[in-house]
């Protein structure tokens, strides 16, 4: 078996979760702070469009911005030597961008549910807002972002009409497992397509179960615990 | 120690606009929930912004629209005490007190053990808020909000949160700490019965404005407004109408009174509905011959639903009476009810 495409794939995922993870989280943010509700409910829309889009539109853009003849493929070309379309690069780029309306989404719900009152307090408390975001909002916030990053990883780990269009399908260089399954099913290899398909289903369950108990952790001051000393 | 705010701010088909001042009393904002008492609080943390006005704390200007000052909260260095206290659930006791203090860790140190053990607290530093009773709560947020040193402290609705059986309780612990506490305390409430406990002084706010301010007492005595008294519970309100010798004619219960003093130029009248004395004859002044239209039988009492025998509208009013009163009476259906002149409200 060419155990390629399952490291191409776990390599892609990691890469696109780090930057899913960090933009989705900026992003949710800024919107969330947005005083006009209606640049809010646009720029989320456009946030949010390569959730609804198929893929294939979301590739075809994609080659539109990247390919070697449109201006930035050919400026990084000419002046970096870097080409983006069909290498390993462009798996990460798709799985990035499609990935990515999952963890803004899920973060800036996440955001917007944690009680404004505890803001408030901070602030009164003469807390800076820095200090807020990242002692009060972030771990009020956890389990919503945590959940957001598990189904970015997983959607990110399926990417397939995306990677197709900009990544193409070349073995050991932009094969992902999703297209290693497609391959091995068009060339009429059930069996091999089995052995991909098992792997994908192991490595998708057992990220989320880690993932459902470190919230799971995190979240243990939620728990309603009972006081021993229940004196008013 | 003085806090003079006067602000106006508009919302959603709600105008507020409050103005008031005080010096190191204890005062209270009462008023109706939705009269904006709430905001007017948040407005003076500064986690709410006035459209216009001005707000000063010790000579500071903490906002000034004119001017174009507008202090963050965290430089107004106000403690609030939140209606659902607010505290951070992700820390513990001691976080959490801590969370105010700008200061190194041993310099935190001292003060954080200090409220600890004069809020009563020994033995919870590591717990989680929801570790916690509500009294306990209150006390951590309480010491959270005091632990910096904040000039005013502001109390929004400080009992709501509070089951009826820790409300006592808790309540005796804030009188006591209120009696120590020699720095200035806003205390927002739509109780009466709070109001009446924690504060010397009284703004009452009713949709939006602020109509009547002076000392709680006097407020409770002679309430002045009809809004005023439907806020502190005045069962019985009626249009008046002055007539010879220092009488007024009810016309909703169509019945006439003397009340004590001058008539002047009243409008309403009112009764509590606990300050009826029940009579055994009606050839004295200030007598309601009644028709009991209900009994309504309470906790510690009854609620006796009535009206005037000669009324023609028939508009229903309310006495309440202490159960063994009422179940030692004989005769249920004559009643005579006296108004003591001192208890007739002239209201505008």
């Amino acid at each position: 078996m060419d155990l390629s495409p399952i490291l191409i794939s776990m390599k892609t995922a990691s890469a696109a979760i780090l930057t899913t993870f960090c933009i989705g989280l900026l992003a949710a943010n800024w919107v969330v702070k947005m005083k006009s509700e209606k640049a809010k409910m646009i720029i989320d829309g456009i946030l949010t469009l390569p959730l609804v889009l198929p893929p294939t539109v979301m590739g075809f853009f994609l080659l539109l911005i990247f390919g070697v003849k449109r201006p930035l493929g050919k400026f990084l070309l000419d002046f970096f030597s870097v080409k983006i379309v069909f290498s390993w690069t462009a798996t990460v780029i798709a799985a990035v961008v499609i990935s990515f309306p999952l963890m803004y989404r899920s973060a800036r719900g996440a955001f917007e549910q944690v009680d404004q009152n505890f803001i408030m307090a901070g602030r009164t408390l003469g807390m800076s807002e820095r200090r807020i975001f990242w002692t009060v909002t972030m771990p009020l916030a956890l389990p919503g972002i945590a959940s957001g990053g598990v189904l970015s990883f997983a959607r990110g780990l399926g990417e397939f009409g995306a990677t197709a269009m900009i990544a193409g399908n070349i073995q050991n260089v932009t094969r992902t497992l999703p297209l290693a399954i497609y391959a091995e099913v068009a060339a009429g290899n059930m069996d091999r397509a089995m052995k991909y398909v098992i792997i994908v289903l192991a490595i998708s369950f057992v990220v989320i179960v880690l993932m459902n108990y470190f919230t799971f952790k995190g979240q243990k001051y939620l728990s309603k615990g009972k006081s021993d000393e229940f004196k008013g | 120690m003085s806090l003079k705010v006067e602000i106006k701010k508009s919302f959603k088909g709600f105008h507020l606009d409050v103005s008031f001042e005080t010096n190191n009393e204890h005062l209270g904002l009462l008023g109706a929930s939705g009269s904006g008492k709430s905001m007017t609080l948040k407005c003076i943390a500064g986690v709410e912004t006035p459209d216009e006005g001005s707000i000063v704390l010790n000579g500071r200007v903490l906002f000034d629209s004119g001017k174009k000052i507008n202090l963050k909260p965290q430089d107004r260095n106000i403690g609030f005490l939140f209606q659902n206290y607010a505290l951070f659930p992700n820390m513990t006791v001691e976080e959490n007190i801590a969370a105010g203090l700008r200061l190194s860790r041993n310099e935190k140190k001292p003060i954080i053990e200090d409220m600890i053990k004069s809020f009563h607290l020994k033995g919870l530093e590591c717990k989680y808020p929801n570790q916690l009773s509500g009294g306990q709560q209150q006390r951590v947020a309480l010491a959270r909000s005091i632990a910096y040193n904040p000039d005013v402290l502001l109390l929004d609705e400080p009992f709501s949160a509070l089951d009826s059986h820790l409300k006592t309780q808790v309540q005796a612990e804030m009188v006591e700490f209120l009696r120590l506490y020699d720095k200035e305390v806003l205390m927002v409430t739509h109780s009466i019965d709070e109001a009446y406990k924690f504060c010397k002084n009284l703004v009452v706010i009713d949709e939006g404005k602020s109509v009547l301010f002076g000392n709680t007492r006097e407020i409770f005595k002679e309430p002045k407004l009809i809004s005023v008294a439907k806020l502190i519970g005045c069962g019985n309100i009626s249009k008046c109408s002055l007539k010879s010798g220092n009488r007024i004619y009810a016309s909703d219960w169509d019945i006439e009174l003397t009340p004590d003093g001058k008539v002047s130029d009243a409008k309403y009248v009112g009764i509590r509905s606990n300050s009826f004395i029940i009579n055994n004859s009606k050839d004295e002044a200030n007598i309601i011959e009644c028709e009991i239209a209900e009994i309504i039988e309470k906790v510690y009492g009854y609620t006796i639903i009535f009206y005037s025998k000669n009324s023609s509208s028939g508009t229903h009013m309310y006495f309440d009476v202490e159960k063994d009163v009422w179940e030692n009476r004989e005769d249920k259906t004559n009643l005579f009810l006296k108004v003591r002149e001192d208890s007739i409200l002239l209201l505008n």
